[in-house]
């Protein structure tokens, strides 16, 4: 077998994901909370106000970046869970219910935020907009996998039924990132764009691209820390956990 | 200072915004650490069950 494969392989044997994750977190959470630090620095202090809004635009430093991870998390869950569902892959299973309560927390930011901004900028907290809206249907979505995944007794039958529903879900992606372009909607189109110039301010621009880099590692870093957990506890009949479980026994 | 604080008029919608933002993602990342203190707990208890039971029996 060729080392790439045997190592992948080992990745999903759960005590070398375990050790592995537990050595990578360190510098994950260091990273993000450095990026963290930056994006937030550059947003509050660096970015001159916006000559509309003022600096109630501010919290696009926040709500963007949220936004992104809500599809982005989205999509990584499902990937996981078509993994799951198709070869079986108990790692997969795993990791695709550990980011579910994640991209949950990400998408009830960039609802919370945006209808802040909202308010202020819009005159109302809330409209039934075809962006907003598709968000809100989103954060369901995150909900309802969290949900069956919590009401089914065996673990690896409930992460294959929600891996289910993430996969059935994942046309809502298409519809909340085009939502802007297909429907007449009040929320603005796509300022960032991936292909030509944006229509953005430089110094405006890093300290967001900075907090969309910094979220990333976030994620990383609850992920993996989710995923370990959840293997203790899928994996509490095997030994390696006995161990983990008498070496961290506190002195009483 | 306080000019910073009011942000031009906004300062409640955006202060509260990225309180938000941290005040989550902070939920979110310490969630893990309670799970894994009450996995091991409870792991602990059923090991130390078992082997009372063991002993018990022989």
């Amino acid at each position: 077998m060729n080392p790439l494969l045997l190592w992948f392989h080992k990745l999903g044997s759960p005590p070398y994901f375990y050790r592995l994750a537990g050595r990578l977190l360190p510098w994950l959470w260091a990273l993000a909370l450095a990026g963290l630090a930056l994006g937030l620095y550059g947003g509050l202090f660096v970015a001159p106000r916006d000559y509309q809004q003022g600096d109630a635009f501010r919290i696009i430093f926040v709500h963007v970046p949220c936004a992104w991870m809500s599809l982005f998390v989205y999509f990584f869950m499902a990937a996981n869970g078509f993994i799951a569902l198709v070869w079986r892959i108990k790692l997969s299973e795993t990791l695709a219910m550990a980011a579910a309560p994640i991209g949950a927390a990400f998408t009830f930011i960039c609802l919370a935020t945006g209808s802040i901004w909202g308010k202020p900028m819009w005159g109302t907290w809330w409209t039934w907009d075809a962006r907003l809206t598709s968000e809100l249907v989103l954060l369901f979505l995150y909900l309802g996998v969290i949900g069956l995944y919590h009401a089914i007794e065996d673990r690896r039958q409930a992460a294959r039924a929600a891996a289910f529903l993430a996969l059935i879900g994942i046309v809502n992606l298409p519809i909340v990132h085009f939502s802007v372009n297909w429907w007449n909607t009040l929320h603005q189109g796509s300022t960032v764009k991936l292909f030509g110039p944006s229509l953005i301010d430089a110094r405006m621009l890093w300290p967001l691209l900075t907090m969309a880099v910094a979220t990333k590692f976030l994620f990383a870093a609850s992920l993996l820390s989710r995923a370990r957990v959840d293997l203790l506890e899928l994996e509490s009949g095997k030994d390696w956990v006995r161990q983990i479980a008498l070496a961290e026994e506190p002195r009483a | 200072m306080s000019e910073f604080l009011s942000m031009g008029g906004y300062g409640g919608y955006v202060w509260s915004a990225f309180a938000i933002f941290i005040v989550v993602l902070a939920l979110d990342a310490l969630a893990p650490l309670l799970k894994r203190r009450r996995v091991l707990r409870e792991l602990r208890g059923r090991l130390r069950r078992t082997q009372k039971r063991n002993e018990e029996n022989t």
